[in-house]
């Protein structure tokens, strides 16, 4: 019950994340949207990503705040707004049904299958001595998902260091 | 650290800032160190470490910040922690094949167990960390860049 | 099969944001949304009832514990979001250097 609410908050703050006309209300909204999917995930059972999620969207705030401050600008409407909004209202509608369709395949909520991460449960103390059976996982049987994100963060890094190298010039009228 | 009011922010932060920022440090290499035992682990513990360096550029201005670390040193810490990671993994090939845990487990619930675990916990933690605060160091330098133009 | 509905419908409103607005920064939180609604589908999938935190216990054995694979796969997710999330945003500095605006409709003005 406690994660429908949760979900309905998460769903509230979004809408106004996308609507609001104000970029740093904008920004703040999506904060919320943040520190509710920290409070699921306390909810369900995963206490290492609620401790990452919070100082994750901590370091993101701040970034998104960095990057928005001073430079709000109306948003303009104009042209074909009545059909660009249908044709992308139809196709989230279409998304949904299809979403619909597949979600009733799953297994229901609260009843996984399990049947991979069986054998991480019977042996993974034995076998890595690590107690925290999220790191046995990320550092030894699946060790190789950690080096992909660390090659990500390097490129990802990399490209920031290129793309703000020196001042852009702005463009002469 | 000065106490000069030229940059950053007014007095109390700065003073605050001086009383925390240490603790900030130490609890990121704490959930860095005990990540094979607690909740947290490499990534949350780096992300806390680079917060404590965030804290500390933007109650005292970007020159302190710098004067600690500078975006070099910063983005070469980041690589080397990346290839303390990668040399882990090879170090598996002497006992047979990448990623293998080659040191003793030790008993399990003490710090000192689980072989290769902590030592990868450790160079992902520099990684995820040093490689953050290049980001947010690169974002602020531009801007003071732009300014001195 | 509610809340997956619902972690849908988060997805969806991200969506309409990529799609719908013209400002660089909505773009951005737009991704951001789809980010989260998708880190939090994943761990939906691996909760089980009466479950417990994937950590051993010292002097007591526990039987039911949640999935810890979706979590260990999503743990990775959340720093490389934010990773491309500050990509992300600076290029939007730079656009917003070179061209003096966040609307997209305007970019293409004046490029072409």
């Amino acid at each position: 019950m406690e994660l429908h609410i949760l979900l309905l908050f998460m769903i509230f703050a979004a809408i106004i994340a996308i609507e609001v006309k104000d970029l740093l209300s904008s920004v703040i909204a999506v904060g919320a949207v943040g520190f509710a999917l920290c409070l699921a995930f306390l909810i369900l059972k995963a206490p290492d990503l609620a401790i990452t999620q919070l100082v994750v969207e901590i370091l993101c705030l701040i970034i998104l705040i960095r990057a928005t401050i001073k430079r709000d600008l109306p948003l303009v409407i104009e042209g074909r707004w009545v059909f660009n909004t249908i044709s992308t209202l139809a196709f989230i509608c279409l998304f949904l049904f299809f979403a619909w369709l597949a979600l009733r395949e799953l297994p229901r909520f609260g009843e996984p299958i399990m049947a991979v991460v069986k054998k991480y449960l019977q042996e993974g103390e034995g076998r890595t001595g690590a107690v925290n059976l999220v790191t046995a996982i990320i550092l030894d049987f699946r060790a190789y998902d950690t080096l992909g994100e660390a090659t990500v963060l390097f490129t990802s890094v990399i490209g920031i260091m290129t793309v703000l190298r020196r001042p852009g010039r702005i463009k002469k009228k | 650290m000065t106490t000069d009011s030229k940059t950053g922010m007014t007095l109390i932060v700065k003073t605050i800032t001086r009383l925390t920022v240490g603790l900030i440090l130490l609890f990121g290499i704490y959930i860095v160190l005990h990540g094979h035992l607690s909740p947290g682990g490499g990534f949350a513990g780096g992300v806390i470490v680079a917060l404590s360096f965030v804290h500390l550029m933007l109650a005292f201005g970007k020159d302190v910040a710098v004067s600690k670390i500078s975006k070099n040193l910063a983005s070469n810490l980041e690589s080397l922690g990346a290839i303390m990671f990668l040399s882990i993994a090879l170090l598996g090939f002497l006992g047979g094949s990448f990623f293998l845990n080659i040191l003793s487990k030790g008993t399990p619930f003490k710090l000192f167990s689980a072989g290769t675990i902590p030592l990868s916990n450790i160079s992902i933690g520099i990684k995820v960390g040093l490689g953050l605060f290049a980001i947010f160091l690169a974002l602020v330098l531009l801007e003071k860049a732009k300014k001195e133009k | 099969m509610i809340l997956y509905l619902l972690c849908i419908v988060l997805f969806s409103i991200g969506l309409y944001g990529v799609l719908r607005k013209r400002n660089l920064v909505k773009i951005i939180i737009g991704l951001g949304i789809i980010e989260y609604s998708m880190n939090l589908f994943f761990v939906l999938l691996g909760y089980r009832f009466q479950g417990r935190a994937p950590i051993d216990a010292q002097d007591q054995a526990i039987l039911t514990m949640v999935d810890p694979l979706p979590q260990a796969l999503v743990l990775t997710s959340i720093v490389i979001g934010l990773g491309v999330m500050a990509l992300v945003i600076s290029i939007a500095i730079r656009i917003y250097e070179k061209y003096g605006t966040f609307d997209i409709t305007k970019i293409k003005k004046l490029k072409g």
